[in-house]
């Protein structure tokens, strides 16, 4: 405490009402203004987290297990392709795939004025990616676009290496749940006529997912935390608006008390479900 | 021929699969190659890179000491390259099964006191260079190497802690780990580098290295304490048992029966343990230290460099690919006993 009147560090969570005087740069939800209070910043924030974590669940899932699937291929190019993905993702830090990420939108993708348009309406620029929303259309305004559903270069960045780094390691999960399963499995659905595409749904799923479910759980939570590098790409995550916030109070244990916090309730949520879930799919 | 047929063309569907997978895979490598290769410029030429279609490998060329070394006198760049071939034999010795002997840790001592010598200087004519200037490729492979060397036994108390029979050890260690378990390492990097010197008396501070990898432990110490919970629990009821019908007290029962068997079975999911760690240590990066990856998004900040963001950070997935690989075939190997 002594250390704290030194340095003339307030403590208490007393800022968190008062104006935070920064802006951010997107908000998915919640309208904010530089006139704002600090808590309504951290909370933009935590939107801006959820956000992230919840489509990048949803994208990861989804890739994984197709890469899952495909590593059990019988077809020798479809395995090979899909061990050799898994292998090199997992053993490179997820920090460089997401500066990676970022640099492939930001350099290589052309400026706004000479957008990559694959659909009509939807143009690719170092400005982000934009679509067509029901209300507009994206246009070309000067230097960037104007109307219409964008995503930042930021987002996307982060939400393209969330999603391919987690699928990796859900693969692998998806691989030995499914390799779980008692072969007598596999052959009996064979004998009673089941096509492949019926056994893997009816018979092999059902039984992999209680194998799947608890390991999955972690890479859910693995996900959700990693999202907080979003600070190094400059999405306006919970961590980043935190971190701005200690550097401009200099109130750091509560700043750091609070992103603990919301991610610990996140965590155990996340837990609380799958536990939920899996106590649902378990033998009963 | 029956090779291709059983593997690429064993019904249609799956046939159809194949050709346009052969089809875009070589339209994809021929691309890469004319990318990586043959259009690429591997002289330090800027200008040179901008014109080209290729990639721009000259800003390795020109930047490869810095990204390596980091801001350590260039003259004295001999010590940390030969500081990190050590460390990497050291872990390649330690590998084998059959140096698995008490006197591994004092091979470890003397080599560790060796990287130390060499680093700092002071000795032998060499100059004395603080730590503040350590960086690149060796400050990540020093803050993995300590991370796991104190985080180990510190895991091992607390795994003992957790399964301990009393009430408050208990709640302590799972408290601890599952808290450090439940957040992300950047809010424990936060919490060393910010709110640590808070808590200091005044006049007394602690170098940011030292800060971070105080983080680092803290961290690898609950993922490590899973670990060996793994290796304890798969120790048979019957060898605790045993050690209790000899006598011994619990601190040797632990030390000469029990914990010989629960490491040895930890080996392979420690050194999963070990490869996410030294990928995580790239994140001291947002504290504002300069390991490897911090050393390459540096040298893009340079205006002549600036743009070539794809090249660096290939090469930096190469580096660190390399290594966590090369681990993570290693501890496969153990599947195959």
């Amino acid at each position: 405490m002594a250390n704290l009147e030194e340095r003339r560090i307030a403590s208490g969570f007393g800022f968190l009402n008062r104006e935070a005087g920064f802006e951010i740069g997107e908000s998915a939800f919640l309208r904010y203004g530089a006139a704002d209070s600090y808590l309504r910043a951290l909370f933009v924030g935590l939107t801006n987290t959820l956000l992230v974590a919840a489509i990048g669940i949803v994208l990861a899932t989804i890739l994984g297990t197709v890469i899952g699937l495909c590593r059990l291929s019988k077809n020798f190019l479809l395995r090979t392709v899909s061990g050799a993905y898994i292998e090199f993702i997992r053993n490179v830090p997820l920090l460089v795939q997401l500066f990676f990420w970022y640099a492939v939108i930001t350099e290589g993708l052309p400026s706004a004025r000479e957008a990559l348009s694959p659909l009509p309406g939807v143009f690719l620029s170092n400005r982000g990616i934009f679509f067509p929303s029901f209300s507009s259309v994206p246009e070309l305004q000067g230097f960037n676009f104007a109307g219409g559903f964008a995503i930042s270069p930021e987002f996307a960045a982060l939400l393209m290496g969330l999603a391919t780094y987690t699928a990796a390691f859900i693969a692998e999960i998806v691989r030995a749940g499914i390799l779980a399963v008692d072969r007598g499995q596999n052959e009996a659905a064979h004998a009673l006529g089941l096509t492949r595409a019926q056994a893997t749904r009816l018979v092999i799923l059902p039984q992999a997912l209680r194998v799947i479910v608890p390991p999955m759980t972690s890479q859910y939570l693995n996900l959700t935390k990693n999202s907080s590098l979003a600070v190094a790409i400059g999405y306006p995550d919970l961590v980043s608006i935190a971190n701005t916030t200690m550097n401009q109070t200099g109130q750091a244990i509560e700043g750091i008390a609070v992103i603990m916090a919301v991610y610990l309730t996140i965590s155990l949520s996340i837990s609380g479900f799958m536990n939920w879930y899996n106590a649902h799919v378990a033998f009963k | 021929m029956k090779w291709l047929r059983d593997n690429l063309f064993p019904g249609w569907v799956s046939g159809v699969f194949s050709a346009l997978l052969i089809v875009i895979l070589v339209k994809s490598l021929f691309a890469f190659v004319d990318w990586a290769f043959l259009e690429a410029i591997w002289r330090a030429d800027a200008n040179a890179c901008r014109a080209a279609k290729g990639a721009c490998w000259g800003l390795i060329t020109e930047k490869h000491r810095f990204i390596l070394f980091g801001t350590y006198p260039y003259e004295q760049h001999w010590r940390p390259a030969a500081a990190s071939v050590l460390l990497i034999a050291l872990w390649t010795f330690s590998a084998f099964r059959a140096f698995w002997k008490w006197w591994l840790t004092l091979v470890w001592f003397f080599g560790l006191a060796l990287i130390g010598m060499l680093m700092w200087g002071g000795v032998f004519g060499m100059p004395y260079v603080e730590n503040e200037r350590w960086g690149g490729l060796i400050l990540t492979l020093l803050l993995s190497t300590f991370g796991v060397a104190f985080a180990f036994p510190l895991s091992i108390l607390l795994a003992l802690g957790r399964r301990s029979d009393m009430p408050i050890i208990r709640a302590l260690c799972v408290g601890y780990i599952e808290l450090i378990r439940g957040v992300p390492l950047i809010s424990v990097l936060f919490m060393a580098s910010v709110m640590l010197p808070l808590f200091l008396p005044s006049g007394v501070t602690i170098d940011k290295m030292v800060r971070a990898q105080l983080a680092i432990v803290m961290f690898a110490a609950a993922y490590l304490a899973e670990v060996v919970r793994g290796g304890l629990q798969s120790i048979p009821r019957g060898q605790y048992d045993a050690a209790h019908a000899l006598a011994l007290p619990y601190w040797r029962r632990t030390w000469l029966i029990i914990l010989p068997q629960a490491l040895r079975v930890s080996v392979p999911p420690l050194v999963n343990t070990l490869i996410a760690l030294l990928k995580d240590t790239s994140l001291v990066l947002i504290i504002g230290l300069f390991d490897l990856l911090s050393t390459v998004k540096i040298s893009l900040t340079e205006p002549a460099w600036n743009g070539f963001g794809i090249e660096a950070y290939v090469f930096a997935s190469l580096v660190y690919f390399v290594f966590c690989f090369a681990m993570s075939r290693y501890s496969r190997s153990f599947e195959h006993r």
